[in-house]
């Protein structure tokens, strides 16, 4: 039982990141049917959001310190960030301990800007266009947006930490009412979890209780005639595919203490996204987070040594074995609407 | 001539001559001249073009005529690489059997990938080639490191039983015992062309598989691949299953990815599992989009641009590009260096990702559209030819919905 939990709670933070990015890349698609190849790499500037604001906190002035020397009796190089210059030690310090959560804010604005040049200056151009085309053309963004973060933050992987307060693991099994020590969980991925559902709750409470996500949800149901009915649907649809950005942006902020992150996370994310959106079903919200939980708690129980002792090597392909098996049986997803997509 | 009319006789011919002149039309410069770096007459680049020319060549018979856009072709490569390596192993290290086995491997691979992912058709074809070239990729990393020695790459080794060769034969992969690493260099007016085995071996299937594309494209089974791609539904409803004739498609495509596969094998033999990885699957989708898809010469001219353009962009570096504009004052050169340095270089991917975007943007059909443009500029119109301002001809889609 408690082995069946932790590998619940395994999948969670996985499932989490998958829930994220298939909920952006259906909001891009149930809004301007447009095939996000690019979602992915949107997923990865946010991680290197984070990798950046911690960079820009680490900022320091060298003082040299004749009071210390180092090793060859030299006066010490002492660093100090300039945040801790300006608001005080303690106050320097906690900031840039908690740079990552930091980000998330510094991220938002970023991010929606992305998106709204990504729409207003590519994509928009690519609506009358096949979905070949359109794939085929965020593809090769993708490609442009890696190798430029690659250029600018190299090629390996930059360890961005969690704030102290969250280092380490807990004891979940304790408050669940099973033994010590049988349930061992990083702080860490409780709060992706937790934040992921915030988030994910956010936007769907957007949609349903504004006037705003209203509107927008007329325009993925009848487009033309939200637009006949004087409604300006195209700038809506473009503030649906920079909160998308944000959303994909975001995932990525908090996943960087997980993963640490580097230039093709989104490449590797981006497959295992598509196949999310489908099984859960082309255009459909909660499918797609449904989607993204399942199959990451599905992985992580093919991850365990008593199923692979059975079929070996299963961990590496479960996903990618249920989005065939689902899209042979079940070609609309999980739930997937008629007539959405249905070839 | 060979079945074909007289137009698309010379076609191939000219083809064949272009094929057959390769080392010195990529080497038009005196090797001390400073333009010597744009050279590509090395055997290694030639035979790259020359196989991923093949490669591009199967895929568009799949993507070009019947528009199903395939993610998932680098599975096909890796399997004809393995397939081709076992080969040299197991029975010699002569090519041809180790070329035939991967077709051979790649044909029945495709066949079972491509009738479980053809019941799917737009997106969800894409996804699911995807997903299963992911999914190959990852097996052979993993569990089926006893085939193919996982990380490390399948290679060679001295103690292979490779039961046909006697102690004698060469110890590298040869055609008959004429090893394909030999060449001959010609040095002649201060250049230096190299004929390489290896890379006549490929240029020779590659012309092969050029002809046998070339008929694929004019007969009656390329015309219904045709009738796929335009409309599916109508041609259901004249009584034809539309199925088989993808699925034939898929396994040609298939079988070419891996004819390329092992040739790639041939020339160096080992095989790693990187190959199979769908970024390589991608290239080779840009390489036919950029040449133009549905056209017979695009996808060699596209992977003949592709390797070639590689090579050059690689090779520049900040000194290089610091001679280039020496002329500039040091002030503004140390910009213009650092700008275009991220270009090449290490930024190539950069550079061939912004060429996909603009070609996909601009030019739908490729190089050989743009070179289409550019002849009808220096042609003299008819007067009859219906092109007036208000009624353009529609040019046709290059990929169906």
């Amino acid at each position: 039982m408690d082995q069946i939990l932790l590998q619940i709670l395994n999948g969670l933070d996985k499932g989490s990141a998958y829930a994220l990015i298939a909920l952006g890349l259906t909001l891009i698609f149930g809004t301007l049917g447009v095939v996000n190849f690019a979602h992915g790499a949107l997923f990865m500037i946010g991680a290197f959001c984070a990798v950046t604001l911690q960079k820009i906190l680490n900022l320091s002035s060298v003082v040299l310190d004749p009071t210390k020397t180092d090793f060859l009796g030299n006066p010490a190089k002492v660093k100090t960030p300039y945040v801790e210059t300006w608001f005080g030690h303690d106050m320097g310090a906690a900031l840039i301990d908690w740079s990552v959560p930091l980000a998330i804010l510094f991220s938002i604005p970023i991010m929606i800007l992305i998106g709204f040049i990504m729409e207003r200056g590519l994509i928009k151009h690519f609506y009358h266009r096949p979905h070949a085309d359109q794939i085929l053309v965020t593809f090769g963004l993708a490609i442009v947006l890696q190798e430029i973060i690659k250029q600018f933050f190299g090629a390996n992987p930059i360890p961005t930490g969690a704030p102290d307060a969250f280092k380490g693991s807990f004891d979940f099994g304790v408050y669940m009412g099973f033994d010590p020590n049988a349930i061992i969980y990083p702080y860490w991925r409780m709060i992706y979890f937790t934040f992921s559902l915030v988030v994910i709750g956010a936007v769907f409470a957007f949609l349903r209780f504004t006037t705003f996500g209203m509107v927008v949800r007329a325009g993925m149901a009848d487009r033309e005639t939200v637009g006949l009915l004087g409604i300006n649907i195209d700038k809506r649809f473009t503030i649906m595919f920079g909160i998308a950005a944000a959303v994909a942006g975001m995932a990525g902020v908090m996943y960087a203490p997980i993963n640490s992150p580097n230039y093709h996370m989104g490449m590797d994310f981006l497959v295992l996204s598509f196949v999310v959106v489908v099984v859960g079903g082309m255009g459909s919200l909660p499918g797609a987070v449904l989607a993204g939980f399942l199959l990451g708690i599905l992985e992580s129980f093919a991850s365990m040594n008593e199923i692979k002792s059975i079929f070996p090597g299963i961990d590496q392909i479960i996903i990618y074995l249920t989005a065939i098996v689902i899209l042979l049986v079940r070609p609309r997803g999980l739930m997937g609407k008629r007539g959405v997509m249905e070839e | 001539m060979l079945g074909l009319n007289k137009r698309d006789t010379s076609f191939l011919l000219i083809v064949i001559l272009l094929t057959m002149t390769t080392p010195f039309l990529m080497q038009p410069f005196a090797e001390n001249s400073p333009l010597a770096q744009f050279n590509g007459g090395y055997p290694d680049l030639m035979a790259k073009v020359a196989i991923f020319g093949i490669f591009a060549m199967g895929f568009n018979i799949l993507f070009g005529l019947t528009g199903y856009l395939s993610f998932g072709h680098a599975a096909f490569l890796g399997v004809g690489s393995y397939a081709a390596v076992w080969m040299f192993k197991l029975l010699t290290l002569n090519v041809l059997p180790a070329v035939i086995l991967a077709v051979i491997m790649s044909g029945i691979f495709s066949l079972l990938i491509g009738w479980i992912s053809l019941r799917r058709s737009g997106i969800y074809f894409s996804i699911l080639t995807l997903a299963m070239a992911e999914m190959s990729y990852r097996l052979a990393y993993s569990v089926l490191t006893p085939l193919t020695n996982g990380e490390t790459g399948l290679q060679v080794r001295p103690n292979d039983p490779r039961i046909l060769d006697s102690a004698t034969s060469a110890n590298y992969p040869n055609l008959f015992g004429l090893e394909l690493s030999s060449s001959y260099h010609w040095k002649v007016l201060g250049h230096d062309f190299t004929f390489n085995v290896g890379f006549y071996f490929c240029a020779v299937i590659a012309i092969i598989a050029f002809y046998i594309s070339m008929r694929i494209f004019r007969s009656p089974f390329g015309m219904m691949l045709r009738a796929v791609k335009s409309n599916q539904q109508r041609m259901s409803y004249t009584g034809l299953d539309p199925r088989p004739y993808t699925l034939a498609a898929f396994v040609i495509s298939g079988m070419y990815a891996g004819l390329a596969g092992g040739l790639l094998a041939a020339m160096d033999p080992l095989a790693g599992a990187e190959r199979m990885q769908w970024t390589v699957g991608g290239e080779v989708v840009i390489m036919t989009i950029l040449g133009g898809a549905g056209t017979l010469l695009g996808p060699v001219l596209g992977a003949g641009a592709i390797k070639y353009l590689e090579n050059i962009f690689s090779k520049i570096n900040d000194n290089v590009l610091d001679g280039w504009f020496s002329f500039l004052p040091d002030t503004v050169r140390e910009y213009v260096v650092w700008f275009f340095s991220r270009f090449t270089g290490e930024g190539w991917a950069l550079t061939l990702g912004l060429m996909f975007m603009l070609v996909v943007t601009f030019l739908p059909g490729g190089l050989v559209e743009g070179g289409k443009r550019i002849g009808a500029l220096f042609r003299r119109k008819p007067k009859d030819d219906g092109d007036d301002a208000e009624h353009p001809p529609h040019s046709t889609p290059h990929v169906a919905e």
